[in-house]
């Protein structure tokens, strides 16, 4: 509780205390009377109403689309499953600027829509909310889906055996077992689309601004603190209402659930119903997260030889800094990956070890003091990336924290993100575990940490892995806050993409789309990995 | 929760350890903070923004002439870099700021972030480029932010390509035109700017009605704008992009023939001249910084010859000072805009608000 605890407050509460006091606090005291201004404002009350309606939207489509794929991925086994939930991962951990990239390739001027019948859906709120759901699918998959493997047909079956309809049996026994996991799911849909920065605005076009958009127009570019402040409360405050809503209802339904292997859970489907929800999910999985990045795939081999042509040509001009004078880097862009994978790894264990022990520790007690602490972990998702930058700046800049410049802040700023997966993912897996074994260690004498290593981390190993990955493919893509937070010339997988797109020329247009592609199998990869590490059963990480 | 307390804390200092480790070779810099430390300090930070490039070996021989090692630091655009160097007057991250241009040097010297020094070779400098006569920044580099027109779009159509801000309005170019987001994209603003100093304060307004009427696009960043709306970009072609027009610069014409496969005999793309801004970027030296000395040598080598003549092809901008040479590059595709007209700093940092939301409340709404 100490760690993660203390942990927040110095890389969290007090850099975001400290850049929003400067906004409401001048010799005088608190200025509060701001706040009524500028939410006077109809500029940004239109605002405000706008990343509202379209989180609700964006949420709703994402459950709507990929509950069906939570239990296809729980419950049937099927060749090449493991590499497809990878893949459907993949998209999460993309930076917004791919993305967009992606999605105006499919449905922008001259996209694959345009080709097919005409249509042409950017600068709509559909091309947001279809974007949302690509990036959303797999928190529901897998927050979802984790839980639901490791629940025993067996409770259903026997319902099913005492007399209940297929859809009662489901609506008694399996959804209250789910809800919480539903729910939490959801929660971080709503979040990340109420938050959502880059989507907004390379999709939206610039009639569309979120509140996320308006804080960073307002702090990075007009400098104007007490504006950006006034947003950042209301955001916080809007987000803090989520959070207490979630936490009620959840507590409300949580209770000790039966978790199996989740090896036992899944079969191949059977009979024409089944196949057809199968073929349903693996179709919109293919056509919604599959066909933008195969886009940027094809045109990351198109060009270099010749008009029409493919090879490998991009990927060659990678691997060089550039002919001295034609160099966008210092470094090759190749050296990126390798940066990246540095800092995402660093990111993870920071994430894993406060994240971890946060879960533990909300497990392990009850009371008022710790159901905030839980509503306070996720308070990071909800807090715009550039606040969290500049509040680092003027916070941590005396020893023995000067960190400003250092290359540590960068997975810190990460991790800050990475945790609140962690303790999503391991809670209700952990809270599903019977309160009952832990007596029964204790009772045997095992002290209070060998209990939870002998008695919950065998139960949760899945969970800690799939938060890992969560952790370090956040990581991996985060792009805001390391674009912020000054750092010497290594630039990460993202932020050189960015670079590269930022330059005109058909070399430098292909290198981004090569290095977007690389970043993609670089996720992939990683993602196959540590699902394929869960079927050590025995042995310590 | 004692055990679990000394355990926890056991397991975050190793992890700190591990990271420590994973940190080290990234860049050979030791983890901790980078800063130069006292005056006979060896390294020199720079600060800047993330446009900022530079040869290895141009750095080698600074370092090679003056002893100190420089060192890059880059966070975000240049309007985020700068207000973050402003956010930390006092106790700034490096002891050189890089990257101020002409539509925020005011609010980078009435916020005092840097001290007077006056370069060795300033007399060099273009007369037209130096703003401040406290030196209190050093001009480095300009760039011109001008329409683009496809070149092979207005051969197709026997149509002469726009030159000037009026010409934009002509019937004959409905519908060409593609801008940025002059709130969110330092071309944008540009190009708003540039109709500011050619149309007066009183007339921008009716000039871009009239742009509006004649069917401008306006998308929110420059990415967006010239490698999926340009006909004339890579990118564009790619995507069957159809706006012959562009706000970008002056400089991308050679650029698409840089970085194009194989080069092209003459540039895909050229610039209307009557169309263009102009911004300066600066360097100062920051106030507290903790290698004065080192700084001042720093700032004396961006206007040398060796950096000058490297900068064009590393952050396609135009050189200062008289002495630097143009790459051939620039001399045979590119276009040499004459001094525009322009809008003081103080003017731009006093409206640059009210002419942003005047500007978004008839291109936008």
């Amino acid at each position: 509780m100490a760690v993660p605890a203390a942990f927040f407050v110095v890389f969290f509460a007090y850099p975001v205390t400290a850049i929003v006091g400067r906004g409401i606090k001048t010799e005088d005291g608190w200025q509060f009377g701001r706040i009524g201004e500028v939410l006077g404002r109809p500029d940004i009350l239109d605002v405000l109403w706008f990343t509202t309606w379209q989180a609700l939207a964006s949420t709703a489509l994402t459950l709507l689309i990929a509950l069906p794929g939570a239990y296809v991925f729980a419950r049937f086994a099927f060749p090449g499953k493991q590499v497809l939930r990878a893949v459907v991962t993949v998209p999460f951990v993309l930076p917004t600027v791919v993305v967009g990239t992606a999605f105006l390739a499919v449905l922008g001027r001259g996209g694959l829509l345009d080709e097919l019948g005409g249509v042409r859906l950017d600068t709509t709120v559909w091309a947001i909310l279809l974007a949302h759901v690509f990036f959303n699918y797999a928190v529901v998959v897998r927050t979802v889906g984790g839980l639901w493997s490791q629940l025993d047909p067996r409770q259903e079956e026997a319902a099913r055996v005492l007399g209940a309809g297929r859809f009662a049996a489901f609506r008694r026994v399996t959804l209250p077992a789910l809800a919480p996991a539903v729910a939490a799911a959801a929660l971080m849909v709503f979040l990340f689309t109420f938050t959502s920065f880059g989507v907004v605005q390379i999709l939206g076009g610039p009639a569309y601004s979120t509140l996320e958009v308006e804080v960073y127009r307002q702090t990075a570019q007009l400098l104007d603190l007490p504006t950006a402040a006034v947003l950042t409360l209301v955001q916080f405050t809007a987000v803090g209402a989520i959070l207490a809503v979630h936490a009620v209802t959840v507590r409300r339904r949580e209770r000790a659930l039966k978790l199996v292997d989740p090896a036992r859970t899944s079969r191949r489907p059977r009979g024409a119903g089944q196949w057809a929800l199968l073929g349903g999910v693996l179709l919109t999985a293919l056509l919604l997260i599959l066909l933008p990045l195969g886009v940027l795939v094809e045109r990351s081999f198109g060009g270099a030889d010749g008009p029409g042509g493919y090879g490998f040509g991009y990927y060659r001009a990678l691997r060089s800094a550039g002919s001295g004078a034609s160099s966008t880097f210092l470094v090759p862009p190749l050296e990126a990956v390798g940066n990246s994978l540095r800092y995402a790894l660093a990111a993870t264990l920071i994430a894993l070890v406060v994240g971890g022990l946060a879960a533990a520790a909300l497990t392990r007690r009850a009371g008022r003091l710790v159901r905030g602490f839980d509503a306070l972990l996720m308070l990071p998702l909800g807090v715009s990336a550039v606040t969290v930058g500049f509040g680092f700046l003027i916070t941590l800049d005396e020893p023995p924290l000067d960190l400003r410049t250092s290359w540590i802040l960068v997975p810190l700023a990460q991790a800050l993100v990475g945790v609140p997966f962690v303790v999503r993912t391991m809670l209700p897996v952990l809270r599903a575990v019977d309160e009952r074994l832990r007596e029964a260690a204790a009772v045997l004498g095992a002290s209070p940490w060998r209990a939870w290593r002998e008695v919950d981390l065998p139960l949760v190993r899945r969970a800690v892995l799939v938060a890992a990955g969560f952790a370090f493919a956040v990581s991996l893509g985060e792009f805001g806050a390391t674009v912020f937070i000054a750092r010497p010339d290594n630039p990460t997988l993202p932020v050189a993409v960015a670079r590269l797109l930022g330059r005109s020329g058909e070399l430098n247009y292909g290198q981004a789309m090569a290095l977007s592609t690389i970043l993609m199998l670089v996720c992939a990869v990683s993602l196959l990995l540590l699902e394929r590490i869960r079927t050590d059963r025995s042995g310590e990480f | 929760m004692n055990t679990t307390t000394k355990y926890a804390a056991a397991a975050l200092a190793a992890t700190l350890g591990v990271t420590v480790l994973a940190g080290c070779g990234s860049d050979g810099d030791p983890a901790g903070s980078g800063a130069s430390k006292g005056s006979g300090s060896k390294t020199v930070t720079l600060v800047s923004h993330d446009s900022f490039n530079v040869s290895d070996k141009v750095l080698k021989a600074f370092t090679k002439e003056t002893g100190y090692r420089v060192k890059t630091l880059k966070s975000g655009d240049a309007g985020a870099a700068l207000n973050q160097e402003i956010l930390t007057k006092g106790s700034p991250r490096g002891d050189v700021f890089f990257g101020v241009d002409n539509t925020l040097l005011s609010r980078a010297l009435d916020n005092g972030l840097f001290t007077p020094y006056e370069a060795k070779g300033l007399d060099r400098v273009a007369r037209d480029t130096q703003q401040d006569e406290k030196h209190r920044v050093t001009p480095v580099d300009t760039g011109d932010i001008c329409v683009n027109y496809d070149k092979k779009f207005f051969a197709d159509k026997k149509l002469a390509p726009p030159k000037t801000f009026e010409d934009l309005l002509k019937p004959a170019y409905k519908n060409l035109l593609v801008t940025e987001n002059a709130a969110s994209s330092s071309p944008g603003l540009g190009f708003l700017l540039g109709t500011i100093a050619s149309e007066g304060e009183d007339g921008y307004e009716a000039y871009w009605k009239k742009l509006e009427a004649n069917g401008v696009k306006v998308v929110d960043g420059w990415e967006q704008a010239y490698n999926e709306e340009f006909s004339g970009s890579a990118g564009g072609k790619k995507t069957g992009a159809d706006r012959p027009l562009v706000v970008s610069y002056a400089s991308s014409p050679p650029v698409e023939v840089l970085y194009a496969d194989p080069q092209p005999k003459e540039a895909p793309t050229g610039v209307a001249t009557g169309t263009c801004f102009r911004q300066t970027e600066y360097a100062g030296l920051l106030t507290g910084a903790k290698n004065e000395a080192g700084g001042k040598a720093l700032l004396d080598f961006l206007i040398s010859k060796t950096f000058q003549e490297d900068m064009p092809l590393n952050m396609f901008v135009n050189p200062v000072v008289k002495d630097a040479e143009l790459p051939e590059l620039f001399t045979k595709f590119g276009e040499q805009i004459a001094t525009p007209p322009t809008v003081a700093p103080e003017k731009i940092t006093a409206n640059r608000e009210q002419w942003i939301q005047s500007w978004q409340s008839l291109v936008l709404k």
